[in-house]
C-alpha cells in the first residue's frame, strides 16, 4: 500500500478512483485478515458508498479532500453511528453507537474512507491485543510476535498493507508502543488537539486519539484533518497548533535535541545503539544533542497505574447492564449488575476497576491517588524546566521489541513496564511521536521516540521528518 | 511474588463488591497476589515527599465554560433505546429494585 499523499493525488488528480483503492484494500484484507486480525467488523457498504461520493465528487470537478479516497482503519473504541462498536469487550455486545465520533466525521468531510474497525485490547487496557475478548491480533513481521497495544489492530492494519492509514488512541502509550513494534509513525497529539467526542472514555485526562502512518508527513496531513476545537469535547483546545505539514520540511538546525538517560536506562542494547544513531543523524543535519537525566520520569508508571485505574473504574461503572450491550438477568437491579458486569469484563479490566476502586476508597485515598495526582504535577514540572534547556527529548519509545504471545500475560506488572518510557507524555499531556529506525538483530522493528513540550507538536514532525530521511535503510 | 501483599483477600472481595463484580476463589488468590505487586510497586511514590505540590487532575487549568442556552437537536430517542438490553414504552426497563412492602 502506498501513503495517504499519493492515494489522494492519484484520486483527486483521476489517475484512478476511491473505488478502485478500495477493493484493492478489502483484496489485501481478505488475503491477510483472517491470520492477522487487524480488523474486527468491516464496512462494506458504507465503505463503498463513501468512495463512490468521492468519485462523484471528482467526475464533477470539485475536489473531495486531502484524504480523497484514503481508506482508513478506525480503532474500535470510536464511534461510527449504526457500526457495531465493540471496544475489544463482551459488555458491549451487539451495541450500535447513534452517533459517530467527530474524528471520523471529519476523515469523511476530507474525502477518506473507513473501511472498518480494527482490534485493540479491552476498553483500550494493555500493551499486546491479548485482552481482546476476540483474540489478539499479530505483528506481520513476525506472527509469532504480539503487535503491541492496545491500539494493535490498527498497527497491523497498516504494517499489513491493508490501508495507508489508521486511528488509535494513546492513554499510556497505546499508539507510539505498538507503531514501535510494527515499524509505523504513530503520532500522540498534545492532550486537547484532537476531540474525545465519540471515543469511548477510559481515563480521560490522559486520553488522545492519533494516526498510525508510514511516514512523518502522512501524520501531519491526517492529523491537520481530525485535530482543532470540536465545541462538543469540553477539554478540546480552542486554538490550534502550527501547521504541521510545513514544520516536516523546516529541517532541524539550530534545535536542541535533549537525549534523555532515563528513557533510555533498562532498554535493550541495540535500541539504546538506534537512538544514539537517530541523535546522530540529527547533529549531523545542524541539531544541537544535549545529554541528560530527568529521574522524576522514573515515577511515572507508578502515578499511571493508579491515575489510569482510577479514571476508568469511574468512567465503567456505567456498563451496569441497564442502556446498552450485555444484560445478564437477575431477579433484582443489583444483583443484574452484577452479574453482567461479571460476565461481560475480562480479567484485565476486572483489575483496573479493583485497583482504581481501591486506590480512591476512603482510607487510601491520599496514600493512593493523591499522592499519584501530586506525583503527575512533579514529572510535569520536571519535563517543563527539562524544556527551558532543550526544544525536544529524545529516547527509546520501548524498553524492548515486540515480545512473544503469553510472555507477559501471568505478570501484569511486567506488562505494565512495557509503557515505561511513553507514559510521561500522557501524564504531562505533551506530544510524541515514535518514528521506525532500523530493526533489531532478529528483524524486529525499533521505534524512537521524540517528546515535545505540549502544544509544541510542530517539533515532533521536524524531527520526525529529518530521522525518516536519515535512517540508514 | 514473595513480597507480602499490602491488601488481604478480604479487602479484594469488598473492593469486587463496591466495583459490582463477583470473584470466583482462584480469582480472589489471583488478584490479590496482582493487585499487591502493583501496589508494592507504587510503594516508589507513597514514600515521596511530595508536600507543597498541588495535585494535578488534568493537563491543562481549563475554566469551565457554558455554551449559550439554545435548545439544538438531540440524539434520537428510538435509535438510542435501540442499543439498550430492555425497553418499555420509550424508557429502559429494569428488574425489581425495592423490595416487597413489609
Amino acid at each position: 500500500m502506498t501513503t495517504a499523499h499519493d492515494v489522494a493525488a492519484q484520486v483527486r488528480s483521476g489517475h484512478t478512483t476511491a473505488r478502485e483503492v478500495l477493493e484493492q484494500s478489502f483484496a489485501a484484507i481478505a488475503e491477510r485478515n483472517q491470520e492477522l486480525n487487524a480488523f474486527l467488523y468491516l464496512d462494506h457498504d458504507g465503505a463503498r458508498a463513501a468512495a463512490t461520493a468521492v468519485d462523484d465528487v471528482v467526475a464533477a470537478g470539485q475536489d473531495p479532500g486531502p484524504l480523497a479516497g484514503v481508506p482508513i482503519g478506525i480503532k474500535d473504541n470510536l464511534a461510527m453511528r449504526g457500526i457495531p462498536t465493540t471496544c475489544g469487550s463482551k459488555i458491549l455486545d451487539g451495541w450500535k453507537p447513534p452517533y459517530t465520533a467527530t474524528v471520523v466525521e471529519r476523515l469523511l468531510a476530507a474525502g477518506a474512507v473507513p473501511v472498518g474497525k480494527t482490534n485493540l485490547d479491552e476498553f483500550a487496557m494493555g500493551s499486546s491485543t491479548e485482552n481482546s475478548a476476540f483474540g489478539p491480533s499479530r505483528n506481520p513481521h513476525d506472527v509469532t510476535k504480539v503487535p503491541g497495544g492496545s491500539s494493535g489492530g490498527s498497527a497491523v492494519a497498516v504494517a499489513a498493507g491493508f490501508v495507508p492509514v489508521s486511528l488509535g488512541s494513546d492513554t499510556g502509550g497505546s499508539i507510539r508502543q505498538p507503531a514501535a513494534f510494527c515499524g509505523l509513525v504513530g503520532y500522540k497529539p498534545s492532550y486537547g488537539h484532537v476531540s474525545r467526542y465519540g471515543l469511548v472514555a477510559f481515563s480521560s485526562s490522559l486520553d488522545q486519539v492519533g494516526p498510525f502512518t508510514t511516514t512523518v508527513a502522512d501524520a501531519a496531513l491526517v492529523t491537520q484533518v481530525i485535530g482543532g476545537h470540536d465545541p462538543a469535547d469540553s477539554t478540546s483546545m480552542p486554538d490550534g497548533y502550527d501547521d504541521l505539514l510545513a514544520a516536516c520540511g523546516r529541517g532541524v538546525a539550530g534545535l536542541k535535541v535533549g537525549l534523555c538517560r532515563d528513557l533510555l536506562d533498562g532498554a535493550d542494547a541495540e535500541i539504546i545503539e538506534r537512538v544514539r544513531q537517530a541523535a546522530a543523524v540529527l547533529e549531523a543535519a545542524g541539531a544541537e544533542i544535549v545529554d541528560l537525566s530527568i529521574p522524576e520520569l522514573r515515577l511515572g508508571l507508578s502515578a499511571y497505574y493508579l491515575i489510569a485505574p482510577a479514571e476508568a473504574s469511574s468512567n465503567l461503572a456505567r456498563y451496569d447492564g441497564v442502556r446498552f450491550g450485555l444484560r445478564v438477568e437477575r431477579e433484582d437491579v443489583a444483583a443484574m449488575n452484577v452479574a453482567t458486569r461479571t460476565a461481560g469484563f475480562g480479567a484485565e479490566v476486572k483489575r483496573r476497576i479493583m485497583l482504581g476502586t481501591y486506590a480512591l476508597s476512603a482510607g487510601y485515598y491520599d496514600a493512593y491517588y493523591g499522592q499519584a495526582q501530586k506525583t503527575r504535577r512533579l514529572i510535569t514540572n520536571a519535563l517543563d524546566a527539562a524544556y527551558e534547556k532543550v526544544d525536544v527529548l529524545l529516547g527509546a519509545t520501548t524498553p524492548t521489541t515486540a515480545f512473544g504471545f503469553g510472555d507477559k500475560v501471568a505478570d501484569p506488572m511486567s506488562m505494565y513496564l512495557s509503557d515505561l518510557f511513553t507514559i510521561p507524555t500522557n501524564l504531562a499531556g505533551h506530544g510524541a511521536m515514535s518514528v521506525p529506525f532500523g530493526n533489531s538483530a532478529s528483524g524486529m522493528p525499533i521505534g524512537v521516540q521524540i517528546l515535545s513540550p505540549g502544544r509544541r507538536d510542530d517539533r515532533l514532525f521536524q524531527v520526525g521528518a529529518v530521522l525518516e530521511a536519515g535512517v540508514a535503510k | 511474588m514473595s513480597e507480602q501483599s499490602p491488601l488481604t483477600k478480604e479487602e479484594v472481595i469488598h473492593v469486587a463488591g463496591l466495583a459490582r463484580l463477583e470473584l470466583t476463589d482462584d480469582e480472589v488468590t489471583t488478584f490479590t497476589a496482582q493487585l499487591g505487586s502493583i501496589l508494592n510497586h507504587a510503594a516508589d511514590i507513597s514514600s515521596l515527599d511530595l508536600e507543597g505540590l498541588v495535585p494535578m487532575a488534568h493537563p491543562f487549568d481549563l475554566e469551565n465554560i457554558l455554551r449559550p442556552d439554545v435548545p439544538t437537536a438531540s440524539l434520537d430517542r428510538e435509535e438510542l433505546l435501540a442499543g439498550a438490553p430492555s425497553v418499555e414504552s420509550g424508557r429502559f426497563k429494569v428488574g425489581r429494585i425495592l423490595g416487597e412492602a413489609p
